[in-house]
Parts: structure tokens; sequence; C-alpha cells
């Protein structure tokens, strides 16, 4: 095993729930994407451009706080496993796995950081945490910014702030963004009222959800799209007091809703999903996410105990393909990884209940 | 449910976006849901089309676009038409070369907004200044060791020295 097949054994910090949360958040990130200047953007890097700028970015972080901690993956290095699995943790995009030439990233182990070279910005940093946290996230990335800052010179200019390859980032170089976790509003059929308030605060909305007309599965991810000509403190002191609390305030009158009018409705699919997923023999990707969704809001609305937030929220990463093809160590179809992947979460949840 | 893409298998993917206030649907099979990179996770993606989306909608007139299109960066070379088609500026100088017609994409990009007020580079005032010419005088350079002009390479290789050490 090397340090990023590694981390399949290991529970990202951000998996971590904390007393505090309604469980609503899963989890909160922010990037900051910046470019080194005297070379041009990625698109117009040589090979060799590439290769400085990586080791450029090496020598800062040697310099930073992260010296001692940080690991540094090139990805030329890397086979397609290990690179997927990078994506399924979401530690690196899939635009970053794909491409080709002098690239990588700087990790922590406790994936809390992550800090990619040479994908669309020469710099993208991004820090991570579980539950809805972002005024310490932004603590801390503000902190690591300010350090590279003092051993890397970037583009900077006096009225459009930090200059990005794309225009839509360009300012402050900003992405906030939180994974919400919504499905009550989907099951009393008021997920519009999250879209129209997106739109109302001009923010961007990314939903996965699953089969049917009461489906689940809901993950909402919800982003800034604007960057230039606010402050990075008013851009998440938004999602602090207005973006989060108005959207999470819809989800917790629909939960309450459902408690009060169709408690039966619920616990049945809460219930279901665990017989299923303690009982099927095979179950993709989207099922798997579908079950897991409804059994975490089974334990958020206090209507089971008998499993652990940990254990679901590890779920979700370990059932993907890239994690379930690491952890057996073989390369596996999609019928035999449907197969695998309910065994997998058989006994994990089993384990539990023995425990 | 078909699968938007291949139209054979059923749809198992649902996805919504709403970018730049405007929503979009995609319903997919697990295989072509795959190669667009959306798989069935929980964790944070980059939102990408908000710029393609924006220029899009970005009617220039006739005039305009024959008059801007042949707007280049003399740092990088690129041209204001290859970034229109892709998306992406080729270097830091772009913002100046492609001053003009920036302006209208970054104020509907930005609701409106044109000045940063964010961050500023500690105790650096002047470093946007010399990042420019830093570029210019790299390039220069590289000129004039291409047409073996040594003279000048002496001398663009101390001004270039001269800026490194302010
Ligand atoms: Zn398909
Ligand atoms: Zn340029």
């Amino acid at each position: 095993m090397n340090n990023v097949t590694e981390l399949v054994s290991g529970r990202g910090e951000w998996l971590k729930t904390r007393e505090t949360d309604d469980g609503i958040v899963i989890s909160s990130r922010i990037r900051l994407a910046r470019n080194l200047c005297g070379f041009p953007f990625l698109n117009r890097c040589s090979e060799s451009e590439r290769s400085e700028i990586q080791s450029l970015v090496m020598t800062a972080l040697n310099g930073s706080e992260l010296a001692k901690d940080y690991f540094y993956v090139e990805l030329e290095n890397l086979g397609p496993l290990e690179k997927e699995l990078l994506v399924e943790r979401h530690l690196i995009s899939r635009q970053h796995a794909n491409t080709e030439g002098p690239r990588g990233v700087a990790l922590l182990a406790d994936e809390t950081v992550s800090i990619m070279v040479n994908e669309e910005d020469h710099l993208r940093m991004q820090v991570l945490g579980g539950g809805f946290q972002l005024d310490k996230i932004w603590q801390r990335l503000n902190c690591l910014d300010d350090q590279l800052e003092n051993r890397l010179e970037f583009a900077y200019h006096e009225q459009f702030g930090y200059l990005t390859a794309c225009p839509t980032n360009v300012g402050t170089g900003i992405r906030v963004s939180v994974m919400m976790h919504l499905p009550a509003l989907k099951i009393t059929g008021e997920i519009e009222r999250v879209f129209r308030a997106a739109r109302d605060m001009r923010l961007a909305v990314r939903g996965l959800y699953g089969e049917g007309t009461e489906a689940t599965g809901d993950f909402y991810q919800i982003s800034n799209q604007c960057t230039l000509g606010k402050t990075e403190e008013e851009i998440v002191e938004d999602f602090r007091s207005t973006v989060v609390p108005r959207i999470s305030d819809y989800e917790l009158r629909a939960r309450e809703l459902l408690r009060r009018e169709k408690p039966a409705l619920v616990e049945d699919k809460v219930w279901r999903a665990i017989g299923m997923l303690k009982y099927a023999r095979t179950i993709n990707t989207q099922e798997t996410l579908t079950l897991l969704s409804y059994i975490r809001l089974g334990l958020n609305m206090g209507l089971i105990n008998d499993v652990d937030i940990e254990t679901i929220n590890d779920l979700f990463l370990s059932s993907q393909p890239a994690h379930l093809q690491i952890i057996s160590a073989k390369r596996m179809d999609s019928d035999l990884r449907s197969k695998l992947r309910a065994e997998f979460i058989r006994r994990r949840l089993c384990d539990h209940q023995n425990n | 449910m078909l699968c938007q893409k291949c139209k054979k298998h059923a749809a198992t993917v649902h996805l919504t976006e709403i970018i730049n206030n405007e929503k979009q649907e995609k319903h997919l099979c697990e295989q072509c849901a795959a190669m667009d990179g959306i798989t069935g996770s929980i964790g944070h993606v980059p939102i990408k089309g908000h710029v393609q989306q924006i220029m899009a909608k970005f009617v220039m007139s006739q005039p305009e676009v024959k008059e801007t299109s042949q707007l280049t960066c003399d740092e990088c070379g690129m041209t204001f038409l290859q970034f229109r088609n892709g998306g992406l500026l080729g270097c830091p100088n772009d913002y100046e070369a492609f001053k003009t017609p920036l302006a209208g994409l970054l104020e509907k990009a930005h609701e409106g907004r044109t000045q940063h007020v964010g961050k500023i580079p500690g105790g650096r005032e002047n470093k946007h200044k010399r990042q420019h010419a830093m570029m210019r005088l790299t390039r220069e350079l590289q000129d004039a060791v291409d047409l073996e002009d040594y003279e000048r390479a002496a001398n663009l290789r101390d001004q270039i020295k001269g800026l490194e050490r302010q």
C-alpha cells in the first residue's frame, strides 16, 4: 500500500459529524484559485513550465505549516484506479485526473486539505470539514494562503484581484460550497423552494437524486457564483447567516411535517432501506445512495439508533467503484462490483450490530 | 425513462443543476453518467459551464465582433476569438489585453460588480505592475536569444535582475 491506497482504510476527518450538527449539512468546503505570476495560465504552459510550477509550489509548501504533514502525489505516477480513488474521495477533480502533463495534489492524511497543482489554475487549494463549519475552514484556508503567498508571487491586478484562467473565478478566487442532505423536502414535494431560494440568492445548485416520484438520495451542493466585488468574509457570511439557515429551515419544517402527518411513511422507508441493505445480494451505486440517504434521514430524525452516522457517511464513499476494487485488490466489472458492494455493506451494517 | 444520452439504457442517475439561474435536468444511465464524471456520491464538484452559459447569451454587434476577435495578447499570443471558443484565458495579461470585451462578461458573471474588494497580497502594492513587466521582459529575452541579439539579451537580463531585487 502507498500513501494513496492507504486512504481507503482511513476515515476522512470531514466524515465525522459533530454533536451540534442537525446533520443537514454533510460537509463544508472552501477553495481558492491562484496563479503564479511570470507564467502563462495552464492552457498556454509548456511541459517544462508545468514542472517548474510544481517544484515552486512544493518548495513553498516545505516552508509552510504543512511542511511536516503533507504528502505530494504526482498524478503522472499513478495508475487509473488510484486516480479514480482520489476523485471518489473528492481530493482531486475528475478533470485533474483525466488531463495530462506534470500535475499533482498535495494532501494531508486526514483529508482536510488538498492543493491541486496545475488543474485549471496553477493552484486550487481547498479545505474541507464535516458538518457546517465555514468560519473555521475559512480561517484555516486564509492562513494557508498567506503562508504560500509569502513564498510565491500570485498573479494579482488592482482592479480584478487575483487573476484566474476563467473570468468567472476572478477577484477573490473563492468558491464556498456546502453539501446538504434534503430528503424530507423531496418527499413532501417542496424541493422547488430550494431552487427558488438559490435563484434569489444567485447561487449554483447541483442536486443528485434517485429513482421515482418519491425519490431520495437527495444531496444538494450549493455554491456561490460571484467572486468579484465582494470580500471573502462577505461571501462566507452570506452562507453562514442566510443561505444555510434558510434552506435548513425548509428541511427541518418538512421533517416536522412528516413526523406529524406521515410518521408511518418515513419509518417504513427507513426500515425498508435497512432491510434492503442488510439482505441484498447485488446492488448498484445509485440504489445504494438512495437507501443510505433514507437511513441517514432516520438517524437524524431519531427514528433509529442501531447504526452510527459515521458508518453511513463512510459507506457513501467506500461503496464507490474504485474503493471496492482497491479494498478487494482486484479489477472487477460492474456486475461483480454490485455483488461485492452488497456483501461489503451487509458486513459493515451487521458487524456494527454485533458490537 | 430512457437515458438522454445513449437512448438505450434506463436512466438511473438524475441530476438537477442551477447555474446562472438556469435550471437543467439530466437523466442518464450509469455508464453515460460515469463518462460525464457524475458518480453516485456526496462530494463537492466544480461547477462547470458557467462561463459558457454567460458567453452564449453574450451577444455582440457585428462590428464589435470583428474588432474584438482580432485582439491579441502580446505576452502569450492568445486571441479574443480563441478565448471565446475555449472559455479560458491564456495569461494574466489577457485581463488587460481584452479589457474592453471582458468588461461586459465580468459584469454578467459577478452581479454587475467590476472592482475587487477582497484580499490584497500582503505588503506588495506595486507587485502587480512588476509582474506585467516581468512577463514582457522574459518574453523579449526569449526573442532576443532566438535572434542571437546577445547585447540586447544581456541588457534585458539586467533589467529582469533589477526587477527581482525590488
Ligand atoms: Zn446512457
Ligand atoms: Zn496573454
